[in-house]
């Protein structure tokens, strides 16, 4: 019998070929799956592995997406697309996906995010993919010209901490609101550590809700954010006509008792405020009331954190019959084509067009100020996006606001940054 | 033998390798690395010079030109605390020697500092003390011997394997 295990330590001694491991241990993990974006990808690889003179080690288990200069805004971005393009067929990669939502999203939606896969992703919020129980962390560039090269990476096995969340979210309060308390609560200088997330408050929530807290666990400074395979997982598998073969394997990822955490921090959310991330970092967290009040020129509903389809639900609830404030720019830009035709189909799309919000191509778009919707100098925003470091969505000199779609679809209205809660309508 | 620099916390990418310069060659680029906080530093850094830090070193963006810049400068190692772990990634890939080291406050800026790499010590000359570094990992330090991972692919292809 193994000694307890957490599911970090499951996840790599299994790709390692070993029977357990140790935090702080390093070893060789055997790549399940790598993926990157027109960004990180082909176009910082393929001069390298022209230099050595070989080939991607398994054409079947790489992806490439591209989201983040899409569409072509001018010629340097459509050079850039089409190094992407070239890449895959030179390579032999069918698995690209090209335009049609941001990677993050795109591959759970393929059914790509497997229960205890390792996998290995040319972006900083890979991690996203944790969701499913996979181990997904994010690598540089040459790294990645590595795995990618070899199928094949070194791993610190990393400590981990486990986040406990219990209760029922109150009324206008969802996870975007949890990952910003918890860059203020949990700190973001956690290098080399897997975080967990479980407790009741987690189980009740879609895979999308789930997807936040593992997307965001980039801001606390983690290398991978996990939770355990359950029938929420499975169903969503399912749905992806990719259906999870062995749910007992799957179910068994889950740490075991007695495994060893670094720390576990447990949170009762019942009387929890909605959260509001103040310029120019996701940790100046506070209670809404406490930023009400700043005036706003945009409103950006976009990025993989916050632009899936519960994320554009949660902005129609609060701008149904509304009108966008006049001074107030509202963009929104859905995270994936899946989102959009489903978001046209439910009426979402309408209702969100008629309070006024533009509504932009699938992609990055402004999240990384490369698309449109950037910022200009002195400009305010509030975004549903997960980072707003200084210069990150346009000119150094503009202000980003983080706040759940909620809060931005509530501060799009009012014209300032607002309390939802008061704006919601029932379902 | 080198002399120490010590800076403090949460030293970011954006120190070592600004942002707004970073469409610039490397070799003008490094005339900004670490100024906003030390703007002598691109000119008495020299070869076989150590940096010293305390906690979180490198956070920021996963840029690896911030590592390019403490390389081409001359520095022999960064010691510090912890480091963020994109950062340590792509310094060992680099061939940038690193260490988690817990006394950083009992190191001067400008003392005389010694690193021997094989037999894991780092001798102060100015205080006389000597500190045992905890070696890195057998796999890691291969890669930062052959001079990052790109080199070390290329050896591993070259033997076949
Ligand atoms: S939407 Fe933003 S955070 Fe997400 S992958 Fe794109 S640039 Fe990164």
């Amino acid at each position: 019998m193994n000694r307890p295990a957490t599911m970090a330590e499951k996840i790599i001694a299994r790709a390692a070929g070993l029977k357990d491991v140790t935090p702080g241990q390093i070893v060789t993990a055997q790549v399940d799956f790598a993926f990157a974006h027109d960004g990180s990808g082909p176009r910082r690889w393929a001069p390298h592995l022209e230099r050595l003179g070989i080939d991607i080690w398994d054409p079947s288990k790489v992806a490439i997406v591209t989201d983040h200069y899409v569409p072509a805004a001018d010629a340097d971005a459509a050079g850039i697309l089409k190094i992407s393009r070239d890449f895959v067929r030179d390579q032999n990669i069918d698995q690209f996906f090209d335009m049609i939502g941001i990677c993050h999203l795109v591959l759970p939606e393929k059914g790509l995010m497997r229960p205890g896969a390792f996998v290995a992703g040319g972006d900083s919020h890979s991690p996203t993919g944790g969701a499913f129980g996979a181990y997904v962390a994010g690598y540089g560039a040459i790294d990645m010209v590595g795995i990618v090269a070899t199928g094949e990476t070194w791993v610190r096995v990393p400590e981990t901490i486990r986040i406990e969340i219990d209760g029922k979210l109150p009324k206008g309060v969802v996870a975007k609101d949890l990952m910003l308390m918890l860059c203020r609560e949990v700190g973001m200088d956690n290098a080399f550590r897997a975080f967990e997330f479980a407790g009741s408050t987690v189980d009740a929530m879609s895979m999308h809700e789930r997807m936040v807290l593992t997307n965001m666990t980039t801001e606390l400074g983690g290398e991978v954010g996990m939770i355990a395979p359950d029938d929420t997982t499975f169903e969503y598998l399912a749905n992806t006509g990719k259906p999870v073969d062995d749910e007992d394997a799957a179910r068994a990822l889950a740490t075991d008792p007695g495994a060893r955490y670094e720390a576990v921090h447990r949170f009762d959310i019942a009387t929890m405020a909605p959260q509001v991330a103040a310029p120019h970092s996701p940790e100046n967290t506070d209670d809404v009331e406490h930023h009400a009040g700043i005036r706003v020129d945009q409103a950006y509903i976009g990025a993989c954190v916050g632009a899936k389809l519960s994320d554009l639900h949660m902005a129609a609830r609060v701008l149904k019959g509304k009108k966008v404030a006049d001074h107030v720019r509202l963009l929104v830009a859905p995270a994936s084509q899946e989102t959009m035709i489903k978001a046209s189909g439910d009426g979402t799309i309408q209702i969100l067009a008629e309070a006024g919000a533009k509504i932009l191509s699938t992609g990055c778009g402004a999240c990384a100020g490369m698309g449109a919707g950037i910022l200009s100098d002195g400009d305010v925003c509030i975004s549903s996006t997960n980072r707003n470091f200084q210069g990150r969505m346009g000119h150094t000199g503009a202000e980003v606001y983080l706040g759940s779609p909620y809060t931005t679809a509530a501060s799009a209205v009012a014209g300032h940054i607002a309390d939802p809660r008061t704006m919601i309508e029932a379902e | 033998m080198g002399k120490a620099f010590v800076f403090g916390d949460g030293i970011s990418t954006d120190l070592l390798a600004p942002g707004n310069k970073l469409k610039c060659p490397p070799e003008e680029l490094v005339r900004h690395c670490m100024t906003a906080m030390m703007p002598e530093f691109p000119d008495v850094a020299a070869c076989g010079d150590i940096v010293f830090a305390g906690k979180n070193f490198g956070q920021g963006s996963s840029r690896e030109q911030a590592v390019v810049s403490l390389q081409l400068l001359g520095i022999q190692a960064v010691l510090a605390t912890s480091f963020a772990r994109i950062f340590y990634r792509n310094a060992l890939n680099l061939g940038l020697p690193i260490f988690e080291f817990a006394h950083t406050h009992e190191i001067s800026a400008g003392d005389a500092v010694d690193l021997d790499l094989d037999s894991g010590t780092l001798t102060n000359r100015t205080t006389g003390k000597s500190y045992e570094i905890t070696p890195l990992p057998p796999q890691l330090m291969k890669i930062v011997e052959a001079g990052g991972l790109i080199a070390d692919l290329e050896r591993r292809i070259g033997e076949g394997g």
